[in-house]
């Protein structure tokens, strides 16, 4: 291949374009490449070098996936039973649906069906939507049953009282309380002594499980963890009151949330640029001739697909 | 557009692009749909109980799944071969440190106690004084 790209010779593919940008003939070749073909192999390359580090990048979570879950094999069949299989069932429909529109808009960049393209654009971006508005709703439904990781994971569900108790003087906390041995609970956790009180003066709040952490009551009988069916296929939605409950059951949401965080963070990335591929494609920037771009957009978002491949199965289909 | 692109108008009256492969429209959406497929059966294994099993057929469909993806839609089966040389390089090292992560984890396993370790009891004890504890946190190793 000659070091002068310029040279006509290297290009005698019959091409007459009066187009003084680049290598004449070919107005998007970069002045360092010879070919178009060498170009488009080089940004394949650096894609796939980027790629691989995304492999590795979730790797180091699906390492510490599989330390988790072998030292707490009961935490994660516990678990996963709070977890939606039909949503995420749903969820990866609708990302593999969208990975399908993204293969399909780069077979149409490639022969020059620009309107196809961006059709096929629009729908990969609504499935992106589609999938965030899902997770969406998961989240928040955890959330608000406090299944989320670290501490938070095991104060009450219900947030109204916690927040009551966390923004009220403690004194006034202690105030309200019975007469009985409860000032060394409530300095230690007013919240602890909230749970303690007789029913008629806190019937909102659900009671502590029973266990060495129960706490006994004024009477000194332990408090009774909430009556649980053996034959439920669904654990309680309150997962405090449930007695089946293994330790260490926020390690799971721990690792759900940072996984699927991480995944959720790719595809809002994988939205922003699909919407500059629809921006650049409406411009008319994208042809049979130069699509590099949309070939290069597609691989991140069927990596996208491609975790979400393993992260369903390890999340939602725990026997 | 198109008329500027003329010149690469092909005997079957399609246009081919100046570099790379063109995959048929039909094996794109056959693979889109055996990817759908894949993930019905998936999701109703999970509802058979098959013990140790049910993971391994979850993964096995997954991995089925992903070189469906990486092969068709990403390409790989008619890109240059050193793009797949990159996937499988970094897919080894991932492998590696799962599978070192898992082996260390096995080793020492028996030497694990159950409960939480000091430390992160005393934090459940402030912070969350309704964390279940083990009940057998002195009685002796896992296993034992």
């Amino acid at each position: 291949m000659s070091a002068i790209p310029t040279s006509p010779e290297s290009h005698a593919d019959g091409h007459d374009h009066d187009d003084h940008h680049g290598h004449g003939e070919h107005p998007f070749l970069a002045h360092h490449f010879d070919t178009p073909a060498q170009q488009f192999d080089s940004g394949k390359l650096g894609m796939w070098l980027f790629l691989a580090t995304e492999v590795l990048f979730f790797g180091g979570l699906f390492a510490a996936y599989a330390v988790l879950r072998f030292k707490n094999p009961e935490v994660f069949a516990y678990s996963a039973n709070y977890l939606d299989t039909i949503m995420g069932g749903i969820n990866t429909c609708v990302l593999i649906a969208s990975s399908l529109t993204m293969a399909l808009a780069v077979r149409f960049a490639q022969t020059d069906k620009i309107k196809a393209m961006i059709v096929c654009l629009v729908l990969t971006f609504m499935g992106a939507i589609g999938f965030m508005v899902i997770k969406y709703f998961e989240y928040t439904h955890k959330i608000h049953d406090h299944l989320v990781w670290g501490p938070g994971f095991y104060t009450p569900p219900n947030e109204e009282v916690a927040m009551d108790v966390q923004t009220a003087p403690a004194e006034d906390v202690v105030a309200a309380l019975p007469t009985f041995e409860t000032a060394a609970l409530a300095e230690a956790s007013p919240v602890a002594a909230m749970y303690d009180m007789p029913p008629a003066e806190a019937s909102v709040i659900a009671k502590a499980p029973v266990g060495p952490s129960g706490i006994a009551d004024p009477a000194g009988e332990p408090v009774k963890a909430a009556a649980y069916p053996e034959t439920a296929e669904e654990p309680a939605v309150k997962h405090l009151e449930d007695p089946r409950m293994p330790v260490g059951t926020h390690q799971f949401f721990a690792i759900y949330y940072a996984m699927t965080g991480l995944h959720g963070i790719h595809v809002v990335v994988g939205m922003i640029v699909i919407g500059w591929l629809i921006w650049k494609g409406l411009k008319g920037h994208f042809g049979s001739k130069y699509y590099t771009p949309v070939d290069l957009g597609g691989l991140y978002w069927h990596v996208v697909d491609l975790i979400w491949i393993f992260l369903f199965p390890l999340f939602y289909l725990i026997h | 557009m198109s008329a500027m692109h003329d010149q690469h108008a092909h005997a079957d009256g399609e246009v081919h692009p100046l570099v790379g492969h063109l995959v048929p429209i039909r094996t794109l959406v056959l693979t889109g749909l055996t990817l759908l497929f894949l993930t019905v059966v998936t999701v109703a294994v999970r509802y058979v109980d098959v013990g140790e099993f049910n993971i391994v057929i979850a993964l096995a469909v997954a991995v089925v799944k992903a070189v469906l993806v990486v092969l068709v839609f990403m390409h790989l089966l008619w890109d240059r071969p050193f793009n797949s040389l990159v996937l499988l390089g970094s897919i080894v090292f991932v492998v590696l440190l799962v599978g070192i992560a898992m082996t260390d984890t096995h080793m020492y396993r028996p030497s694990l106690y159950n409960g939480n370790a000091k430390t992160v009891q005393e934090t459940l004890d402030s912070d969350a004084p309704y964390a279940p504890i083990a009940e057998d946190v002195t009685t002796g190793p896992i296993g034992s």
